[in-house]
């Protein structure tokens, strides 16, 4: 680990001042991610930014309706929070599937959008990747391109044929699945002053630039996400397909809202997790749902239409099956009354 | 005392932090070493440039094969107790990298954070070569293995016997598959770690992390050419083992040899990452050949192992000769070979071997026997072995594998099965009944111990031995307090001290079996030494009577024929001017009686699964081990080692591997995030049952060992309960959900 330095900022616009003016800041708040990753000397910031003073640990009910989730307030503040049980379960379901109780104890909301790849050659400096190389850490190139790649994406991936310029990493997080689905809104404060990205902006495919996972600028921090009014809470499931039962990243996952008038489908909000670069939603695919009643024959052409253009690399083709599948169950399963049993 | 479910002795011990291991022991002036591994898999070091690390302030000294100290010169003083024919690997010996992984310098600075950051700033270059690491591409050149000493407790195949080729070729009923078995690393969870505390004259006090302190001290005198009353070795408790502490691992040498060199104490801990750079469970693959009559009677058995091992040394476990323990069949052909890649030797893993070898060969059995058309359990009480050919053909010294299969499949309702895959589903979710058979070796090796009786009237045993979590202490305190008629809290034992009498390795499950003989012997001796001294004792009323006439309890000796005529160990003592009275004795195997039988250990396991339909998820939901074992000295620690292998087993069958990048000769996912053993979610209904079994040959005590049975019949039960859920054989392991989709 580099020797580095500490500062805990007591305000939100030192704390903007301090990270604008080194590109290696890194703020930090739970630490869950960060801590490993600088063990492991694939982060090496200068300097780390504790920002848990800032006045973002509460939960708060905004005047429209909907909900704002301070970047501080704990993963498992957050699911187990009565407002959000009540009127957003899919978010509730979906942080509780993420991690183990430990983390979610630590982790923040904020933090988890910045979660970093799961993919091991990136955590690994001795290895070929496009993420890190940008960074002048380690040799460029994607190890995992034509190596083991059971757990990389198979949507929106960045490949060309000898891995050179590839990346096809995953982005890890659960709870941005959700929030995805959800159209949640992420607030973030810089050096130019507020502003506000979508959830499907905030993350971004690798494209040319494999190294910058978010659509933030330097110097940006979030302090919310918001949630609006519309939670789709009568009718929601988060599936999560993983190797072990729990403390295990998703090879793919699905979470699905939606507005039912009696048998059939108004609206529906479907994101995938876990075979891309950033949580995979496609509005076309969900208007094929509008007006139909449930079933699988219904429902398979919404997720072709979710996962056309998916190619596999050898040990993760399963994936693109396996998320059909998951599509169609999920799906299915939301729009039962119950949707606690299968 | 013996026979009851005593609860851990170490217990408190452990759960309020007192027990120390071997990263623990703060000595003054300690020093901190971190490793530098390399990131190439074979060629030469052509540069390793230490300048930056050594200008930091804090930091002592980079050693790398260009200064390091010299040590031993012949192969010969790097063997150790469990080492396979060969040339053992010896860090920083020049500027060769054999595998990945491997340590190429240790940084030694005045604090760990310093020495850690120094690592990061040594520049190396390499002259790299291509390597050979993957077993699958190289099975047409794997050879006979070197046999060596640790052949003796790991025996190669027998010589094929009848005509197994043409039995098969004309036998109505048979089978054959392929199984892979992928890498596995030990991973327990405390890291190896050294701390040497740097003596007056040099004298080196070691705290390790080993499953055999004795074999450490045999090590670091033999390579640094020290005497062995300059080396005393301390480990009292290890945070795991499975098999990973029973050869010393490369942090001993370079913390001897940097507190040599440096004449100060040093501690040098592994990382997790590194925990992937020394042994591992090798890759195997295995060829199985089944046939049976129209009766179900086996007819042929073929069966075929290819495993690998590194480039230096032979190392061998035993994989296809359970098959011929367990199935007597007059053409059978067992074979074991190696292939030799760029990689660390790979090392004893619990079961090793066995977990590997009868996985396969009951997975086979159960093919057969459905191709048979007969119930799976029926098929093995058809063909249950009377005795073990793979041994001249001798019998059982006992073997009530017959009562696991019978209590097992009682306690599971095995008789309601639906034999037909795919006949029992809830819903997406598909249920599969599976069973197989286990079996490991009872094996009993040379140990010594000591007893004393304290001027306070307590007894403390000792033997250098190791519990690894397994119960040592515990029921050695039982079996010590048993002999002596003593309450367990004035019992003390300990181990794990080179200062001790002598104890091998705590492998093979043979611990219980070897120390428990050391101890009962050493009590034995000692009870009959107080009892002279208290025959002797002024108006003794034991004068006249013989042994035999006097029995131990309540911390007294009492007369047979009334027990109200005693002496009490205390007054023993105070009669002894004030002096601890003791006896050491040495227990060896009864070769004699021994020699005619073939000794294991059996266990029957019952699985159910859950299969998730669209998914290939898989969760086994219950699980029954019936284990025949001898006599269990105590059935809680018993038990939890046996549910401990079966929680291996679940993990072995569903979701451990070490995944290589062959490209690279790289293991990718070198951390317990991305290498999967089971949550507590994974971990459901574990049933265990421990069948009668009296058996006097083993040795004195009648135990078998518990500590890897428990594990070597569950990924076969599982995935024959995965067959029998989805109609699909699964031969290769982990059954991830990919491979059922």
């Amino acid at each position: 680990m580099n020797p580095f330095a500490y500062s805990r900022p007591s305000s939100l616009a030192d704390t903007v001042d301090e990270l604008a003016g080194s590109s290696r800041s890194r703020i930090i708040a739970g630490g869950t991610n960060l801590i490993d990753l600088m063990k492991e000397n694939v982060e090496r910031p200068a300097q780390l930014i504790d920002i848990n003073r800032l006045p973002f640990s509460t939960i708060d009910e905004l005047p429209d309706g909907g909900l704002r989730l301070g970047a501080l307030v704990t993963n498992a503040d957050t699911a187990y929070h009565p407002l959000v049980e009540q009127r957003y379960p899919l978010l509730s379901q979906t942080i509780l599937a993420g991690a183990s109780p430990q983390l979610r104890n630590m982790a923040t909301n904020g933090g988890n959008l910045f979660q970093r790849t799961r993919c091991y050659y990136f955590y690994d400096t001795s290895m070929p990747c496009n993420k890190r190389a940008a960074t002048n850490n380690g040799p460029g190139g994607c190890a995992a391109y034509g190596g083991y790649n059971r757990i990389h994406a198979i949507l929106g991936t960045t490949d060309d044929t000898n891995g050179q310029s590839s990346c096809v990493a995953t982005y890890p997080s659960d709870m941005a699945v959700a929030l995805t689905a959800l159209e949640a809104v992420v607030q973030v404060t810089g050096p130019n002053g507020d502003r506000s990205i979508p959830m499907a902006d905030f993350h971004r495919l690798p494209g040319a630039e494999p190294w910058r996972d978010n659509t933030t600028q330097p110097g940006e921090v979030v302090t919310a996400i918001d949630l609006p009014v519309r939670g789709f809470p009568d009718h929601y499931t988060y599936i999560k397909v993983r190797d072990r039962s729990s403390y295990a990243f998703a090879l793919v996952s699905v979470a699905v809202g939606l507005e039912m008038d009696g048998d059939v489908v108004r609206d529906a909000r479907i994101a995938l997790g876990g075979v891309a670069h950033k949580p995979w939603r496609k509005s076309e695919a969900e208007q094929l749902l509008a007006g139909k009643t449930l079933s699988p024959e219904t429902i398979r052409p919404v997720a072709d239409a979710l996962l056309a253009g998916a190619r596999g690399y050898g040990h993760n083709d399963f994936k693109i099956e396996l998320a059909h599948r998951a599509i169609v169950r999920a799906v299915l399963k939301s729009g039962l009354a119950d949707n606690t049993q299968e | 005392m013996i026979g009851k479910p005593i609860s851990r002795v170490d217990g408190p011990e452990k759960v309020t932090g007192q027990a120390k291991y071997a990263a623990e022991f703060n000595v003054p002036d300690l020093t901190y070493g971190v490793v530098v591994s390399s990131t190439i898999t074979k060629g030469t070091i052509t540069r390793i440039d230490t300048t930056k690390a050594l200008a930091l302030e804090g930091v002592l000294e980079v050693f790398t094969h260009k200064n390091r100290p010299k040590t031993a010169w012949f192969d010969m003083s790097y063997k150790d107790q469990d080492s396979p024919p060969g040339s053992p690997f010896r860090p920083l010996h020049d500027d060769q990298v054999k595998y990945n992984g491997q340590p190429i310098a240790l940084v030694v600075a005045d604090t760990f954070e310093v020495a850690r950051y120094a690592a990061t700033l040594i520049e190396v270059d390499y002259d790299a070569e291509p390597c050979e690491t993957d077993l699958l591409k190289h099975l047409h050149e794997a050879r006979d293995p070197e046999s060596g000493v640790a052949n003796v407790f790991k025996p190669l195949p027998p010589k094929p016997r009848g005509n197994s080729a043409a039995a098969y070729a004309n036998a109505p009923v048979s089978m054959s598959a392929r199984y892979i078995h992928g890498m596995q690393h030990h991973n327990p969870m405390e890291m190896f770690a050294t701390t040497v505390e740097y003596g007056r004259n040099g004298k080196l006090t070691i705290y390790d992390k080993t499953q055999g302190a004795t074999n450490s001290q045999l090590y670091v005198t033999q390579a640094f050419n020290l005497s062995f009353d300059q080396v005393r070795v301390v480990s009292p408790y290890v945070g795991g083992g499975f098999g990973s502490g029973l050869r010393p691992q490369y942090q001993l040498f370079l913390a001897v040899m940097a507190a040599r060199a440096l004449k100060r104490s040093v501690r040098v801990s592994l990382t997790r990452q590194q925990m992937w750079s020394f042994g591992h469970r090798p890759a195997t693959v295995q060829n199985i050949r089944l046939a049976a009559d129209s009766d179900g009677k086996l007819a042929a058995v073929e069966h075929e192992a290819i495993a690998e091992t590194s480039q230096f040394e032979d190392y061998t476990e035993t994989v296809v000769n359970w098959t011929g323990k367990l199935y007597d069949c007059p053409n059978s052909t067992l074979s074991y070979k190696l292939k030799s890649l760029d990689m660390y030797s790979p090392l004893d893993m619990r079961a090793p071997g066995g977990v590997t070898g009868v996985h396969a060969i009951e997975c086979a059995i159960d093919e057969l026997a459905y191709k048979a058309g007969i119930d799976p359990l029926d098929f093995r009480f058809k063909n249950y072995s009377e005795k073990d050919w793979t041994e001249k053909d001798k019998p059982y010294s006992s073997k009530e594998l017959r009562a696991c299969f019978t209590q097992g499949a009682e306690r599971f309702g095995w008789s309601n099965r639906t034999p037909e895959p795919r006949s029992m589903r809830r819903g997406h979710t598909l249920i599969g009944w599976g069973m197989a058979t286990g079996i490991w070796d009872a094996s009993q090796v040379p140990a010594r111990a000591e007893a004393v009786l304290t001027v306070n009237g307590k007894l403390r045993v000792s033997s250098a031995t190791a519990d690894i979590g397994t119960g040592t202490y515990t029921i050695m305190t039982q079996i010590a307090a048993e002999l002596l008629g003593m309450p367990l809290e004035n019992v003390i034992f300990r181990l794990g001290d080179t200062d001790m009498p002598l104890a091998p390795i705590q492998g093979g499950s043979w611990t219980a079996a070897t120390v428990g003989s050391a101890v009962k012997v050493t009590c034995e001796a000692l009870a009959k030494k107080l009892f002279k001294l208290a025959r002797k004792m002024p108006g003794s009323p034991l004068a006249g009577a013989d042994f035999d006439d006097v029995f131990f309890a309540s911390s007294h000796i009492r007369l047979r024929r009334d027990p109200s005529l005693s002496v009490s160990l205390q007054a023993i003592v105070d009669q002894n001017g004030g002096r601890a009275i003791s006896e050491t004795g040495t227990s060896l195997p009864n070769v004699l009686k021994q020699k005619d039988y073939s000794r294991s250990a059996h266990a029957a396991a019952f699985v159910e699964v859950e299969v998730d339909e669209d998914f290939g998820t898989v969760v086994v939901t219950r699980a029954v081990s019936a284990v025949a074992a001898g006599r269990i000295l105590n059935p809680k620690t018993a038990r939890s080692q046996i549910i401990g292998g079966m929680v291996w087993g679940i993990s072995s069958a569903l979701q451990e591997e070490s995944i290589m990048d062959h490209r690279y000769g790289r293991y990718m996912n070198h951390n317990l995030a991305e290498y999967h053993i089971p949550v507590c979610a994974d971990v459901r209904d574990l049933d265990v049952i421990f069948v009668e079994e009296v058996d006097d040959i083993v040795n004195p005590l009648g135990v078998k060992g518990v500590g890897e049975v428990g594990l070597v019949a569950m990924p076969a039960a599982i995935a024959n309960a995965v067959f029998h859920a989805t109609g699909k054989r699964i031969h290769d392991l982990p059954i991830q959900l990919d491979k059922l989709l």
